[in-house]
């Protein structure tokens, strides 16, 4: 039996109410943002999260085993760094540090905890956009790159030295000169970020030991297996560090926000409401119009249309709706993302592979809804109609 | 075998089970012949209306023997009772056409369950062929809500008619009309009918009517009286 009939009747029957129509349409767009908004933040969750491993350069690198997730690292011993230098692959290495201080408001002296990151900035494993450029600046004492993607309530630090030049400003009651911007990205992990040399971040961190460190970043020489060092490190290395890929740091990353915090489960379950409520929606709308249209129906069972013909009426008018719903629903959401990713500085983008996965799930919401509509049908008793 | 298009021998049915088991219909007999136009006639709750849903095949058949069209009822499955109804014409007593679709639509509704039947453009030309002679072809794009009564009933004797059936059952037909639209219409049918030799079984309650009839069958307490 072809659909092309069943579902051009059901077209029809939805057109003739425009109220219902719209109030249904609606109800899907409704459910379609919410889930995109929902999957949105969850990723871009995500790509804040991994906004530091991913912006670091290098095939490998070495993290303390008990590290959960790199706002809070595990330290180790930096001599670590120099023993890779024995296997021959390796280039370089480059000590990071890492630790969260506090940073004062340069304009109402508000306090709010700030990621240090200090390496050997000349070295090349870590390359923030904007960095290259601030090099010999970072070299002076108390010098730092301030991440202007940091939240609001650091100050509005980009704007100031637009218009002063370089600010001083307070780290751990330390005055600090920020010589300029690079570009990083607040996560839930870190609110602002700020960018140092090595020596600078020793002397913002003067209790803490420097022979301890908390990531290195490995360069192979060029042509170097990546796999075949990993190996190679692994053997060479104490139980203190990990050898990981640089996919495999950024993953590391990932499966902590996904895992260990409830923010994965939030947004998931954040998106089966909207589902939830769309799938009523257009169940309440289903119903309503098989139950006004009950008579009509069993005049169509006594005329000899098959229960399955009616069913597909009723699966066509759920995917009609479906299709007319996510289209202004995709629209909505992609506005609002641009809305939100300004007012948040998180990086909200629409992609193919969620709206291919929204679209998906949306047409599975309405589906649901259609066979939980089309138990009505049997209420369509064609003897009854005599 | 039979050959008349609706043959029942001693049909009984009841409504409920156990101590509220109410019987409507007892050892009824009854032969539509080809072409016959046969009213069915009795007070309220004398079992009319079960009778024409069972030979409509719409309700599954207790005991006795009903041949309708050949097909025998009594113990059919779902599918073959929906696959006799295509080839019954129902008139309902209300016009219970589909409101959201042209009096054309409507009919053409009818031959969309006769695949052979041809595309959507022969199912149009077929369904406007109809209501010209049902006196209808300047209302063919018209919408149900904007026809009088007795013009809706006329778009449904043409979604009746259209795909050729082997008999017609009504129920009331005229029920819901004034006695010259009434009178039109149960005219309109016999004469569509007697053309193309198709029998009618009409239920009805309205004296203004009987005089249309080859034969009268009168039914009481579940029995034909005569």
């Amino acid at each position: 039996m072809s659909p092309f009939l069943p579902v051009r009747l059901a077209w029809r029957q939805l057109r003739a109410e425009r109220a219902r129509l719209f109030s249904a349409i609606a109800g899907v767009m409704f459910a379609c943002v919410l889930v995109f908004m929902q999957l949105g933040f969850r990723s871009a969750l995500f790509d804040s999260a991994t906004a530091l491993p991913q912006a670091l350069q290098g095939e490998l690198f070495l993290v303390h085993p008990l590290t959960t997730a790199l706002f809070r690292p595990e330290s180790f011993p930096r001599v670590r760094a120099y023993q890779t230098l024995a296997v021959p692959e390796v280039a370089l290495a480059v000590p990071i540090y890492m630790m969260q201080s506090i940073w004062r408001n340069p304009v109402n002296g508000s306090h709010r905890a700030i990621q240090l990151i200090g390496f050997d900035t000349e070295a090349g494993a870590v390359s923030f956009p904007g960095l290259t450029e601030l090099i010999p600046a970072l070299k002076r004492p108390y010098t730092i790159a301030f991440d202007w993607k940091s939240r609001p309530e650091f100050g509005p630090v980009a704007a100031m030295i637009a218009a002063n030049g370089p600010l001083h400003v307070q780290i751990g009651n330390r005055d600090v000169e920020i010589v300029g911007t690079v570009a990083l990205g607040a996560s839930f992990g870190a609110d602002g970020n700020a960018v140092m040399s090595e020596t600078n971040f020793r002397r913002l961190a003067s209790k803490r030991d420097p022979s301890n460190i908390d990531l290195v970043a490995l360069r192979l020489r060029p042509g170097a297996d990546p796999i075949a060092a990993q190996r190679a490190l692994t053997a060479l290395l104490p139980g203190d560090v990990k050898v990981v890929t640089h996919d495999q740091l950024v993953a590391w990353e990932r499966n902590y926000w996904e895992t260990a915090t409830p923010i994965g489960f939030i947004f998931a379950f954040g998106s089966l409401m909207g589902l939830i409520v769309g799938m009523v929606i257009v169940y309440q709308i289903l119903f309503a119009d098989i139950a006004s249209h009950l008579a009509e129906y069993a005049t169509l069972k006594a005329m000899g249309f098959s229960p399955g013909y009616l069913r597909l009426v009723v699966m066509g008018a759920s995917a009609i709706l479906a299709g007319l719903g996510f289209i202004p629903g995709i629209l909505a959401s992609a506005g609002l993302y641009d809305v939100v990713a300004k007012a948040t500085l998180l990086p909200l983008r629409m992609d193919a592979t969620r709206g291919a996965m929204v679209l998906a799930l949306i047409f599975g919401m309405c589906a649901f809804a259609g066979l939980l509509a089309m138990r009505k049908l049997r209420d369509a008793d064609p003897a009854d109609m005599f | 075998m039979p050959v008349e298009p609706v043959h029942l021998t001693n049909v009984g049915f009841a409504f409920g089970d156990g101590a509220l088991r109410r019987p409507v219909l007892r050892e009824l007999d009854l032969t539509v012949a080809a072409g016959e136009v046969v009213l069915l006639t009795g007070p309220s709750g004398s079992g009319k209306t079960t009778l024409l849903t069972l030979i409509g095949a719409l309700r599954a058949m207790q005991s006795g023997s009903c041949m309708v069209l050949g097909q025998e009822l009594l113990g059919a499955s779902q599918a073959a009772r929906v696959a006799l109804r295509r080839r019954i014409g129902f008139i309902f007593q209300n016009h219970n056409l589909l409101g959201f679709l042209t009096a054309a639509q409507n009919v053409a509704m009818s031959l969309e369950l006769h695949p052979d039947f041809g595309d959507d453009a022969a199912r149009f030309a077929e369904a406007e062929r109809m209501l010209g002679r049902v006196g209808m072809t300047e209302f063919a794009s018209v919408v149900p809500a904007k026809l009088s009564g007795g013009q809706r009933q006329r778009v449904a004797i043409a979604r009746a008619l259209v795909a050729g059936p082997g008999l017609i059952l009504a129920d009331e037909p005229t029920a819901a009309l004034d006695r010259q639209s009434g009178r039109d219409v149960v005219e309109l049918m016999r004469d569509l009918a007697k053309r193309s030799g198709m029998p009618i079984l009409l239920v009805t309650h309205d004296p203004r009517i009987l005089d249309v009839a080859d034969r009268v069958v009168k039914m009481e307490d579940g029995r034909v009286v005569g």
